[in-house]
């Protein structure tokens, strides 16, 4: 159970921006009103994020990443169907 | 928007139930960052430490994929910030329940927040939900989750050993594509995510080794809906 200085610096490092990021874009967001056009890209924000990190994974997967999506997305959409 | 935010224990204990499905899922890829941080020589302290308090899976494996010795704690550092700046878009989004949080609640709520609560939580909010201690439920159990998870992860580590591209790595992405089904909303969304995807793949090739294009997705998509849609109701 030993503590390295310097991994420990870099955890605290990471740490920090990253509650930074988690509240900082709400706190950020609480200063000014945003308008129709901000809250409209907002609203797309979701889906177009974790699309921007599937497909470029994707591109540089080899077979087995693509034949895993796909039977994800089926788990996913199935269970999403059963449950809805 | 008729009846107003509240935050309350069965809010939060709803938030906990709605998770649990998710907790099996997300199982898997807690288990491959204690692995990969048993595998760069994380102590058993160190793994527990970076889970509870960055709590961010997808930075936490990009950073660990990089790790030397000593540890790199400015390119750690960036290397997060740019990854979970994606973050700083998602709170924004629940604004309707954490502008009406009190005190600490909207802050540690934030704390908890990632992409899975956050997701569920959005979909519960759009759905008429109006009692935002389910973000911190979810978020809360997903949390010890991750400590657990991290903490088997550690310990299966030195027994299994899986190199480099082991089909296991893959948890981590199924996560974000299971997600996406849920997020589907309709044809409104064909443009902004197809945009989303190409502009991603672009900026994944012109900087690679970097995480902009994420963000740079997810920017470029989400403009090219709002646009869209105010040339729709404008003219």
């Amino acid at each position: 159970m030993s503590l390295d200085p310097w991994t420990a610096a870099a955890i605290l490092g990471m740490a920090a921006v990253t509650y930074a990021c988690r509240a900082g874009g709400y706190w950020l967001f609480r200063q000014i009103t945003p308008g129709p056009m901000l809250r409209a890209v907002l609203s797309y924000i979701p889906g177009t994020l974790f699309v921007s990190f599937v497909v470029p994974a994707l591109l540089a997967g080899r077979a087995h990443t693509a034949v895993g999506t796909v039977a994800t997305l089926a788990a996913a959409a199935w269970l999403a169907w059963s449950l809805a | 928007m008729t009846e107003p935010v509240v935050f309350t224990a069965a809010g939060i204990r709803r938030g906990m139930v709605a998770s649990i499905p998710l907790l099996f899922g997300l199982a898997p890829f807690g288990l491959v960052c204690g692995i990969t941080q048993q595998g760069v020589g994380f102590s058993l302290a160190e793994t527990v430490l970076m889970a509870a308090l960055v709590y961010a899976g997808a930075a936490q494996l990009v950073v660990l994929g990089t790790w030397t010795h000593p540890a790199p704690i400015l390119a750690a550092t960036l290397t997060t910030l740019v990854v979970n700046l994606r973050m700083a878009l998602m709170g924004p989004v629940l604004a309707p329940w954490l502008d009406r949080m009190r005190g600490w609640r909207p802050w540690v709520s934030l704390f908890t927040l990632v992409d899975p609560s956050w997701a569920l939580s959005v979909r519960d909010m759009n759905a008429g939900g109006r009692d935002g201690g389910y973000l911190l439920g979810v978020g809360g159990m997903m949390w010890v989750n991750w400590i657990v998870t991290s903490v088997a992860g550690h310990l299966l580590g030195a027994a299994i050993r899986p190199p480099p591209g082991h089909p296991i790595f893959f948890a981590a992405l199924a996560v974000f594509v299971a997600l996406l089904v849920n997020l589907w909303r309709g044809k409104l969304d064909l443009l902004p995510w197809a945009v989303a995807g190409a502009v991603a793949a672009a900026t994944a090739r012109l900087l690679p080794g970097t995480s902009w294009y994420m963000l740079a997705g997810a920017l470029a998509g989400s403009l090219a809906g709002a646009l869209r849609d105010a040339r729709r109701s404008g003219s």
